[in-house]
């Protein structure tokens, strides 16, 4: 009876301290249906009681294109690292390569460094090619925040993969690309969808490369279509947050369908951004 | 042929966790010495690594170099564009260095730092810990925990903005019920750098929640069960118990933390631009400000700025892989 008892308490003070963490996340989905007039009252609406449409109204209007650039550009990360991270997971995790070890290494440095450093190097490169304010370059600067963590990834999870497996395969006469196609690849679903996951995330999310290689292009991402919109008319907050809520879909959409791949990549070690 | 149809056999050794049974090949035992590393698989191993090889150098390595050659030159905006800057050395280090703006950026970075990761590993670590209870909802709790870090740092950071606003902000509604006057969160110098650690303690908090509650999983709970039966209570166990335990993993996720809260940027510049007045400009904001910020930008000085930033990432990188090889060994 006494267990029963504290289980509920636990769970009555666990649901209240998520509420104060998510706390900012109901605000912003308040203020999105907060009518102008009502912006700026004090004390503030708690509930969106005279809510409006207006706010989603101007993402209709204005941001579907920042949107769609943010889908493509997100896309073409993943495809990009996929690509070229897991035939190293592979190389790294079953053929064992002399300095193998060496290419870790480097990866492992290479995620420590600040993206502002690369979006400034990435700058003077593509200013001389002319591929500033272009998706083709803003995907290939996003996927370089996760490449290295792919790598890692794949190495992690094909290494789990039965020796057996690939043994039976070549003693069939399969060679390398082939058994990788056709047998590590179909076995390593659940690293390809982490991957993705955070691949497309972090690439959704990227403000940096953005606001350094791709301000003022025709085709924009949504974080600068949110940054423009703080800058520009800083009276329509039910705008920007309405924008921001639509920003956030995606979040929402992994943690719904793919919240246990996302805690298997925080723990596979080294993420965040 | 033969050469790869000899890899499995020894490769079945290594794969098949930690058992010493060699699994036969189908006769071609005893065909040709067993090599760990034969010839033909290392060429398949580096062609399979060419792709990121080549992506390393190209999308990693050469923009590096063009950063360092861009902080050892005296660059304009002309100069930019033509290409022939004139080869200053360390001039461009030794005016951030001298510049007004460097120890406040410094001062703020450490700040920032050290604050952020404080607050996020404590506050993390007490949630862990409560959250490895067995009460009801507690899986689906714990995975609504994880939202601040997914969401895009422009989302939460124009959410705090507006949370934090001097006249309609919620946070200063929520002050002026209980009677503390409004505080300018975001336009004075002495809060803002406050605003921006508190805006990043909230979407740091989950890594640690995360991280440190898989490490909790491994402590084996009859450990629990003889410090109760000891007598200990519930705090003397997370004293004696948890912490010491917890120890290896507190480590990695505070190196981890460190390199990563060294480099945040997105988070101060949406929510301050570094101001008012550098109040809360950070070595990575003013990198920022020096190369884009401005009508007329300080590439050479940008640049220098942002490599001192890397070289500090770098050598707390190196103590956390070592940290991370140690335990790994051990």
């Amino acid at each position: 009876m006494s267990t029963r008892h504290t289980s509920w308490w636990k769970t009555a003070i666990g649901v209240l301290l998520t509420a104060l963490m998510l706390f900012p996340v109901y605000w912003m989905l308040n203020v999105s249906f907060t009518r102008d007039q009502d912006m700026r009252k004090s004390p503030p609406d708690w509930f969106p009681l005279h809510g409006t449409l207006e706010g989603y109204r101007a993402v209709i209007d204005q941001q579907l294109p920042y949107l769609g650039t943010s889908l493509v550009i997100a896309l073409g990360t993943v495809v990009l690292t996929a690509a070229i991270a897991a035939p190293a997971g592979y190389a790294l995790a079953k053929l064992r390569p002399r300095g193998g070890g060496a290419l870790s290494f480097v990866l492992l440095v290479a995620q420590m460094i600040p993206g502002i450093i690369m979006a400034m190097g990435f700058y003077t490169i593509y200013l001389k090619l002319g591929m500033l304010q272009s998706v083709p370059g803003l995907i290939i600067a996003d996927s370089t925040i996760a490449v290295p963590f792919a790598v890692l990834i794949f190495t992690a999870f094909m290494d789990g993969i039965p020796g057996e497996l690939l043994q039976a395969a070549r003693t069939d006469g399969a060679g390398h690309l082939r058994t990788f196609w056709s047998i590590v690849l179909p076995m390593s679903r659940n690293a390809i969808v982490t991957v993705s996951l955070f691949a497309f995330l972090w690439s959704w999310s990227d403000f940096v490369f953005a606001s350094t290689l791709d301000g003022g292009g025709a085709h924009e991402p949504i974080t600068l279509g949110i940054y423009h919109y703080i800058g520009n008319n800083n009276q329509q907050w039910n705008a920007i947050m309405a924008t921001a809520v639509v920003a956030s879909i995606p979040t929402a959409l992994i943690l719904v369908l793919a919240q246990r791949y996302v805690a298997a990549g925080v723990t596979a070690g080294a993420v965040k951004d | 042929m033969n050469d790869t149809a000899q890899i499995p056999e020894d490769r079945s050794v290594r794969d098949g966790d930690g058992a010493a049974t060699v699994v036969p090949s189908r006769g071609r035992a005893g065909a040709e010495p067993t090599r760990s590393r034969p010839r033909s698989q290392q060429w398949a191993a580096w062609g399979f690594l060419t792709p990121v090889v080549i992506y390393l150098g190209v999308f990693y390595a050469y923009p590096l170099y063009r950063n360092i050659d861009l902080s050892l030159r005296n660059y304009t905006v002309r100069s930019f564009v033509d290409g022939n800057a004139t080869f200053t050395g360390p001039a461009n280090y030794r005016a951030v260095l001298d510049d007004p703006t460097f120890m406040p950026a410094l001062t703020h970075t450490v700040v920032f730092t050290a604050a952020s990761l404080l607050l996020q590993y404590g506050i993390g670590l007490a949630l862990a810990v409560f959250f490895t209870q067995h009460f009801r909802l507690a899986a689906t709790l714990r995975a609504l925990f994880l939202v601040p870090w997914l969401l895009p740092l422009i989302v939460s950071a124009s959410t705090w903005s507006w949370m934090l606003n001097s006249d309609s902000g919620v946070v200063n509604a929520v002050l002026r019920a209980v009677g503390i006057g409004p505080v300018n969160w975001l336009t004075s110098p002495s809060w803002s750098l406050a605003s921006v650690v508190i805006a990043n303690i909230w979407i740091g908090i989950p890594f640690n929640l995360v991280v440190l509650y898989s490490g909790l999983q491994s402590i084996p709970a009859s450990l629990y069960e003889a410090a109760a039966l000891d007598g200990a209570n519930a705090w003397q166990r997370f004293r004696h118990v948890t912490f010491p335990l917890l120890r290896p993993v507190s480590a990695i996720t505070l190196l981890l933390g460190l390199v990563y809260t060294l480099k945040v940027f997105d988070i101060i510049w949406i929510m301050t631009r570094g101001g008012p007045v550098n109040s809360s400009t950070t070595l990575a904001t003013w990198s920022y400000r020096l190369g884009f910020g401005n009508a007329l930008p300080a590439f050479g000085h940008g640049a220098a700025v942002g490599n001192l930033l890397v070289l500090i990432a770098l050598v707390f990188g190196m103590v956390y892989i070592r940290v991370q090889r140690k335990q790994q060994a051990s």
